[in-house]
């Protein structure tokens, strides 16, 4: 008699199971593994001088500066922006709360491009405030604000999402304690709400972060592309790499990738403590894993 | 009812409402009207113009593939992490999600490096005969790369929680492995596999920074809705790319309607008490 504690479940037949493992491994290999491999053997094809000098370019630096400028901005106004939210949806009963979280949730469904061109007719010659904007002499498109703007319409929901399934969960039960203990609101959400949502906010601003550095769609419409001026990075790595400059255009890529080995890094690392691992129980019953950069 | 304890409620709604009105909501609104501005003949001519088309066919056709490839593969890797324990299976594990994280722009020219008749792997498939770069296929490859986690990460919760017994049952039964994959494990996967299509396939839909590098963006053959919307707007056709924009998010629209369906469903499906 064999000395299993249970029969084996289908899919358990040694032959089968190595096969789809080697299968699958392999795949993963060739889909995932292959791009990020890639971006590393051409970034430093011609050395790490070269890397270096690369790197250190005025038109690449200046790149770096406005991607990081951007997340400076975007990040933390989204972050309060997504604690707000939270804290408004999971605290108190309002009607339209179930409208109001799918609004918030819209920009994972809409593509990059759309969000580019609907910011167009807004602050563009041809759109709303157009005229009024050029009249008094303010730059919101192709320059710094139109770029924020485009990335906070793309990670709108990032940090949000995170906390409202999780506060959701926790309820009411310790603020409403601490408020009739005599907290005020602010001490209640520093003392009592943030410690248990820590996790999952840091892990909302980090995927957000992510984002808003690696956006490319919605940016490319709004910046305009002005080299040197209102290029972000990924803006930066298509001038290069139609340029033909492709070592350049890998090397900046490399960072990028670097920021994303990092994010997922950290993203393993605060799943360990529980962030991300609650999701949307039954509120809205929108999208569950969408984020995690891309759209 | 609503007996208010808690304080912040003008303070927190209000920020929700005029960052949402800002950020979210003005920004569609003036699309919609723009495209809605141009009055009814104009905009069918725009939106069913030949080259419009060719480019929802394109798109649709490629998303498609993408997504029936996303599906074998995707449960295919939820099935090896969820049920298998091997080294680096944490690994495999947290790489999933690397499409997500690595900014389409770099995942574009990454992937079309490999692909291109001199690279990593566009040199032996050039050889072979199958060219990827500058073809449809590359749009394929791009949408998948880009949309795989969302099988994946619908999928693995599901089938982490599958009851043994069930599948216990049919092998006394008498079923084959085959029987019961089919008929007892994949019914209960079906609706997070079908929310996990959905997402997918929309995520696929409105993809840019991965497919224009590697498309070649030929008009009529590799070029996509969301790029020709981009190229009316170079050419300040505004009109024209507000039009197709608006059909770019009424498709958006449409698939985040089907996606909460499907998601309501899969949640009474998995959502236990």
């Amino acid at each position: 008699m064999a000395k299993t504690r249970r029969p084996p479940r289908i899919g358990d037949a040694p032959v089968f199971r190595n096969t789809m493992i080697a299968v699958v491994l392999a795949l993963v290999a060739l889909i995932i593994i292959a791009p990020l491999a890639v971006i590393g053997y051409e970034a430093f094809s011609k050395g790490i001088a070269y890397f270096g000098k690369t790197i250190a370019n005025s038109d690449t630096r200046h790149a770096i500066l406005m991607t990081a400028m951007t997340a400076l901005i975007a990040v933390p106004i989204n972050t309060a922006f997504g604690v707000a939210a939270a804290w408004a949806i999971t605290k108190f009963d309002f009607p339209g709360r179930r409208l109001l979280l799918i609004v918030i949730e819209i920009p994972f469904s809409v593509s990059p491009i759309v969000a580019g061109v609907a910011y167009l007719f807004v602050y563009g010659l041809q759109g709303l405030f157009g005229e009024a904007l050029q009249s008094a002499d303010v730059k919101i498109l192709f320059a710094l604000p139109g770029i924020v703007l485009a990335s906070m319409f793309v990670t709108a929901p990032f940090v949000a999402r995170e906390l409202i399934p999780l506060m959701q969960a926790q309820g009411r039960d310790l603020e409403e304690a601490a408020t009739s203990l005599g907290a005020s609101g602010w001490r209640t959400f520093f003392f009592v709400t943030l410690p248990n949502i820590k996790w999952a906010l840091l892990y909302g601003v980090i995927l957000c972060n992510s984002r808003v550095m690696g956006e490319f769609g919605a940016v490319s419409v709004v910046s305009g592309n002005i080299r040197g001026q209102t290029n972000t990075l990924p803006l930066h790595i298509e001038l290069l790499y139609h340029d033909y400059n492709a070592v350049g255009a890998f090397a900046a890529a490399s960072i990028l990738a670097a920021l994303a080995v990092v994010t997922l890094i950290a993203k393993v690392a605060l799943e360990r403590r529980g962030a991300g691992r609650v999701r949307r129980p039954s509120l809205a019953g929108t999208a569950p894993d969408i984020s995690e950069t891309t759209p | 009812m609503a007996r208010r304890i808690l304080p912040g409620l003008p303070l927190t709604l209000g920020i929700t409402l005029v960052y949402v009105a800002i950020i979210v909501v003005l920004p569609l609104g003036a699309l919609i009207f723009k495209a809605a501005s141009l009055g009814p003949e104009d905009y069918w001519r725009i939106v069913s113009s030949e080259r419009a088309v060719a480019s929802y066919r394109i798109t649709i056709l490629c998303a498609l593939a993408a997504t029936l490839f996303n599906l074998v593969f995707g449960l295919a890797l939820a099935w090896v992490i969820v049920r298998y324990r091997f080294p680096g299976r944490r690994f495999v594990d947290a790489l999933v999600d690397l499409p997500f994280a690595l900014p389409t722009a770099v995942a574009g020219i990454a992937l079309t490096t490999l692909f291109a008749s001199n690279g990593w792997f566009g040199a032996p498939l050039a050889a072979i005969g199958i060219k990827v770069a500058y073809t449809p296929l590359g749009i394929i490859i791009a949408m998948a790369f880009t949309s795989l986690p969302f099988i994946v990460r619908t999928v693995q919760p599901v089938l982490e929680e599958l009851d043994p017994a069930l599948e216990e049952a049919g092998q006394t039964l008498g079923a084959s492995d085959m029987e019961i994959f089919l008929r007892v494990i994949l019914p209960q996967l079906a609706p997070a596999l079908l929310a996990g299509l959905s997402l997918s396939f929309a995520r696929s839909l409105g993809e840019f920074g991965a497919i224009i590098f590697i498309a070649g963006n030929q008009p009529f053959e590799t070029e996509i809705t969301a790029l020709l919307a981009f190229i009316r707007l170079e050419e300040y056709d505004y009109p024209a790319s507000a039009a197709i924009a608006s059909v770019m998010l009424i498709a958006a629209f449409t698939m985040l309607a089907v996606t909460n369906l499907l998601q309501a469903r899969a949640l009474r499906y998995t959502v236990k008490g």
